[in-house]
């Protein structure tokens, strides 16, 4: 499941985190330049996917910021402050770094591992030591049980979440991470995506993505950047408009097929304006729910019990055949989704269960509303017609119970 | 989403119990520790005790009780240990900057020659080298040392720089990543890391050295190799036998040595 949210596109006025000018890269003994004049903005607290076929450069690019490969040309300012050729060093230590192979250090333990730039900034053993246990309990692995054992003792989900840990240990304002979940089974990575995502709605830092995958990059990005050979800029966009306007045939291809598909993956389902749905809510009389059930057109009114619980779809049929509404008639109200549930998955649901339409329900299971396959033809619509996602306001309590 | 916050990590649950029945079965399927430790110096024991009731049991004219009394072995004992160790302490001091040196960016390009060089050393026959060295430079103890460094300097050197470049280099991406210096990532992550390797090589010229010792001798400067050619040219037998016998049980006692050190400073977590 994927909570939306994190895409509300929040305008960031003033300096961006991190500029880019003019960035160029000529490896050496290369005719081509690896990255050609990339000039891009990322704005603070977002997460920017940079997405691209192999060979666009992306890599290169990442790794430019962080000057692990010293640009040839150009310019990086981190908060307004020109650090092209600063000492590297100091640079990396305002940035946190996640890569593929995660490259926790076999021989430290995963608390000595996460302390790594904390004890090169000096930090006093307390601070580190209250650090690295906050820090397990954010990544919720329990710091007893995990913060002397070694690497080789975790699972690579584990693996990649101390990593991430690492990363976040100094609190830098700026992290980059290089296919941080590719080399993970696909259902380990599903979770460890929304755990990032739970994550970043904590910490809210500027995180810079690289992917091949256009998938991750819609869940995962407020913007993607999508990058052609020389890590060009085909399109740089936030998802929506990605998946709905592509720029040029180069975009339309990189996203593919399924692009309306994926889209709706983007909203949940109470993004959108509800099916007016007949319900009648026990105790009720036969003769009333068959009047609602008339003046609604609809084939079923949904009954709902005395706490507003979906009970069952009524159809005119089954209140002809019984008198009393607390036995029996009707089908059971299925199926049932989340408020946050996104309209992809509500969608499934309505094929899986053949009814063309789902009931919404909140946690407790009250009765919220019914979604019909004319609300998601209508979202699809809207969609194309106006891009921009209706902002919601949320706050990291709603998505974590306990910080 | 709201659901799963509140569910424990099953992994968190599931971990523990399941590593600890891999640690007992790999306890179980292996002899214990301290056996496999015991049953080397144990043999060394015996065989040193036999050597003992079988010298003992000799009768020995005075030629052989001059070779074989418990104060001309203890010298001559010492004196080996002296050379094998002096020869491996400088061994491993100019075996390992190198061996660092030459897996660095910057000698690189150097590192076939400086290696052959050293494959030079350990190609040229023992005695040929330690003789040669005699005759162009001196004789005594320091020349023995100059013979047995340039005889098991390849050792070392080869495991530091094989040890170096095993490291994976996403440890040493993440550490310079992250903001390590390059003398930080080599201090803290990349020689932990070939401890093992380099260790192993250091094993191995430890018992080149204590081999190779016997030959001191004929450059005189001592060692056990005194009892073995004193035996030969005085046609003595015991002496000879005595002399050869302690040479292996030494040669062996310190390669097990060697390899409780090993296990000893071998980094957790590997």
């Amino acid at each position: 499941m994927t909570d939306p949210s994190h895409h509300s596109d929040r305008s960031s006025g003033g300096e961006p985190m991190i500029r880019l000018e003019g960035l160029t890269k000529r490896f050496p003994g290369q005719k081509e330049l690896a990255v050609d004049d990339l000039t891009m903005h990322i704005p603070d607290g977002e997460i920017i996917v940079l997405v691209g076929p192999s060979g666009s450069g992306k890599t290169t690019t990442l790794r430019m910021i962080n000057r692990l490969i010293e640009p040839s040309s150009g310019k990086i300012i981190l908060e307004g402050e020109d650090v092209t050729s600063i000492h590297p060093d100091r640079l990396r230590r305002r940035m946190g770094y996640v890569i593929q192979q995660v490259g926790l250090f076999p021989h430290m333990t995963i608390a000595q591992n996460i302390a790594t730039v904390p004890k090169m900034l000096g930090w006093d053993r307390k601070r580190i030591a209250e650090r690295t246990d906050e820090l397990l309990t954010l990544i919720r692995m329990d710091p007893e049980t995990y913060r002397s054992r070694y690497p080789k003792e975790l699972s690579g989900g584990q693996r990649q979440r101390v990593g991430v840990a690492r990363a976040l240990a100094a609190d830098p304002p700026v992290i980059l991470m290089d296919e941080p979940f590719s080399a993970i089974d696909p259902i380990t990575r599903g979770g460890l995506q929304d755990e990032f995502l739970r994550l970043q709605a904590l910490i809210k830092k500027t995180i810079v993505f690289v992917t091949h995958d256009i998938d991750e990059a819609v869940k995962m990005g407020d913007r993607i950047a999508i990058l052609r050979e020389r890590s060009q800029i085909a399109q740089y966009d936030t998802p929506e408009h990605i998946l709905t306007h592509p720029v040029d045939d180069f975009v339309r291809d990189f996203v593919g097929t399924g692009a309306a598909i994926r889209r709706l993956s983007l909203s949940a389902v109470d993004s959108v304006k509800w099916a007016e749905w007949p319900v009648a809510q026990l105790p009720a009389e036969v003769a009333q729910v068959r009047e609602v059930l008339g003046r609604s057109g609809k084939s079923a009114v949904l009954l709902l019990d005395e706490e507003r619980r979906p009970l069952r779809w009524v159809d005119g049929r089954a209140l002809e055949s019984s008198d009393r509404l607390s036995v029996e008639p009707g089908a059971i109200a299925l199926p049932t989704v989340l408020p946050t549930t996104t309209l992809h998955s509500a969608l499934d649901e309505m094929l899986k269960s053949g009814y063309g339409s789902v009931i919404v329900a909140d946690a407790g299971g009250h009765y919220q509303g019914v979604v019909d396959l004319e609300t998601v033809l209508k979202a699809v619509h809207d969609m194309r017609e106006e891009v921009v996602v209706p902002a919601q306001d949320w706050t990291p309590e709603e998505v974590v119970a306990s910080p | 989403m709201r659901l799963r916050q509140t569910v424990p990590q099953p992994a968190t649950a599931g971990v523990a119990p399941a590593m600890v029945t891999e640690e007992r079965i790999a306890r179980q399927s292996r002899i214990p520790r301290w056996v496999s430790y015991a049953g080397m110096p144990l043999f060394l024991a015996l065989a040193s005790l036999a050597l003992y009731l079988w010298v003992t049991g000799q009768e020995l004219d005075s030629i052989e009780q001059r070779q074989l009394n418990s104060e001309f072995i203890t010298d001559k004992l010492i004196e080996h240990l002296k050379l094998a160790a002096v020869s491996t302490l400088f061994v491993i001091a100019i075996a390992v900057p190198l061996g660092i040196a030459l897996t660095r960016p910057l000698l690189r390009r150097v590192t076939p020659l400086v290696v052959g060089v050293a494959n030079i050393g350990q190609a040229v026959p023992s005695i040929g080298l330690l003789v040669l060295l005699a005759v162009v430079s001196g004789i005594g103890f320091r020349y023995a040392v100059i013979a047995l460094v340039a005889y098991s300097v390849l050792p070392v050197l080869r495991n530091t720089m094989v040890g170096l470049q095993q490291v994976d280099r996403s440890f040493i991406e993440a550490g310079r990543g992250m903001g390590m210096s390059k003398a930080s990532v080599l201090a803290r992550i990349e020689l932990p890391l070939a401890v093992p390797v380099i260790m192993a090589g250091v094993r191995t010229a430890l018992v080149i050295n204590v081999g190779t010792a016997a030959l001191a001798t004929f450059v005189n400067a001592g060692g056990l190799g005194d009892l073995i050619s004193n035996g030969i040219a005085l046609n003595r037998t015991p002496v000879l036998v005595t002399g050869s016998v302690l040479t292996g049980i030494l040669a062996l006692f310190i390669d097990w040595l060697g390899g409780v050190t090993e296990d000893v400073v071998r980094p957790k977590g590997l």
